[in-house]
């Protein structure tokens, strides 16, 4: 890849951990309320399928991971395996894929 | 004071990649530097081991060795305050090819700072008015903080980056390619920007400051890399990059 391009993969990835930061912790602080509060599967459930802000809260959650998680694996195998070029930006590619697909199957299932 | 008798139990690299330590015991001296150690061994045990070093008053940056597992400059290091149970043991820079003993070959450390564009290059002839430069704007503060490298690539035998990645231009280059950005009076700013981006270039750097640490000068390349990335990235922004 171009070092122009290599600087577009950095910005992604500053951009997309920087709303990650905020997801993870409106997630969290979701969960702790939601388990403190008693709150059963069925009632949590309740809250979540058909809604439109819960749904774009994750969907953008799920797209953020899918786009942070395989560039920070990508420098992982580029400096510790020494695993650049193509077949590792392929399998990077392919794991982002598959942390999508993954992502928007658990988002319907709460959301839908 | 150390006591006449007493001996620093020296080990010191010895032949290239494939070498091995070999031991000296050399007599502690007051205000002894470890370039005055290797100094002694060369000059009182065996002329023929190899070291660099000129100015030895922190200038030049040509004697910086692994001292006790750290990068340093040798001349400005105190074996007082490095070896305090009297052993120490002296090996090449780490991150460079060895030629020698102690001697590294340099050539990779300062063909990447003409990578990096380390060059001035003028936007003025010699029949322009000198350029009046405000030593209070923050672009020239900014230059400044980062203008006394003294080229030792203490910083560079410091960063994991370059270990792990041969092609990564290195806190030093980087460093020499932020002061040129940030003066007012150099011509190629966007060429330059384009050659130390991506990931041989600040992009890769990981901001885990070994390199500023280290740096005998008190200079902060992390900084400098920093701003790089900043200024790369309002230049991509801009669509300049
Ligand atoms: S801060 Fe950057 S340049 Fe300095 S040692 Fe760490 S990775 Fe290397
Ligand atoms: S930045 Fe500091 S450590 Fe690096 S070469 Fe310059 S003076 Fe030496
Ligand atoms: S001999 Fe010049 S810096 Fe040490």
């Amino acid at each position: 890849m171009s070092p122009r391009g290599e600087m577009r993969v950095w910005l992604a990835q500053r951009a997309t951990a920087a709303v990650l930061a905020v997801c993870v912790t409106v997630h969290l602080v979701t969960l702790i309320v939601a388990v403190h509060g008693g709150l059963s599967a069925a009632a949590i459930l309740g809250r979540t399928r058909g809604s439109p802000g819960w749904m774009t809260f994750y969907a953008v959650f799920v797209v953020c991971a899918a786009i942070h998680a395989p560039l920070g694996l990508r420098t992982i195998a580029a400096e510790w395996l020494s695993w650049r070029g193509r077949a590792a930006d392929a399998a990077c590619t392919a794991f982002g894929i598959v942390v999508l697909v993954l992502g928007f199957r658990a988002v319907a299932a709460v959301t839908l | 004071m150390p006591r006449p008798e007493q001996l620093l139990h020296t080990r010191v690299w010895r032949g290239g990649t494939d070498g091995q330590f070999q031991s000296y015991d050399v007599p502690r001296q007051e205000s002894q530097t470890v370039l005055d150690v290797v100094t002694w061994i060369q000059r009182r045990v065996d002329p023929s081991l190899a070291y660099r070093f000129a100015c030895r008053v922190g200038m030049c940056g040509s004697c910086a060795m692994t001292v006790n597992g750290l990068p340093r400059w040798t001349c400005r290091t105190h074996v007082a305050r490095v070896a305090p149970d009297d052993r120490l043991e002296i090996a090449p820079l780490a991150n460079l090819p060895i030629v020698r003993d102690l001697v590294v070959d340099m050539r990779e450390f300062f063909d990447k700072w003409r990578e990096a564009k380390g060059q001035f290059v003028p936007t003025a002839t010699r029949h322009d008015p000198i350029a009046r430069v405000c030593p209070d704007s923050p672009a020239r503060r900014a230059a400044d903080a980062a203008i006394q490298c003294i080229g030792c690539a203490v910083c560079y035998a410091s960063c994991d980056v370059v270990a792990w990645n041969p092609k990564y231009l290195g806190p030093a280059a980087l460093n020499r390619a932020w002061t040129l950005v940030r003066d007012e009076r150099d011509g190629e700013r966007r060429q330059r920007l384009s050659a130390v981006v991506g990931d041989a270039g600040c992009h890769a750097c990981h901001t885990h400051t070994l390199c500023t640490e280290r740096c005998p000068m008190h200079l902060s390349p992390t900084t400098s890399i920093a701003g790089l990335k900043r200024a790369a990235a309002i230049a991509a922004l801009r669509g300049e990059l």
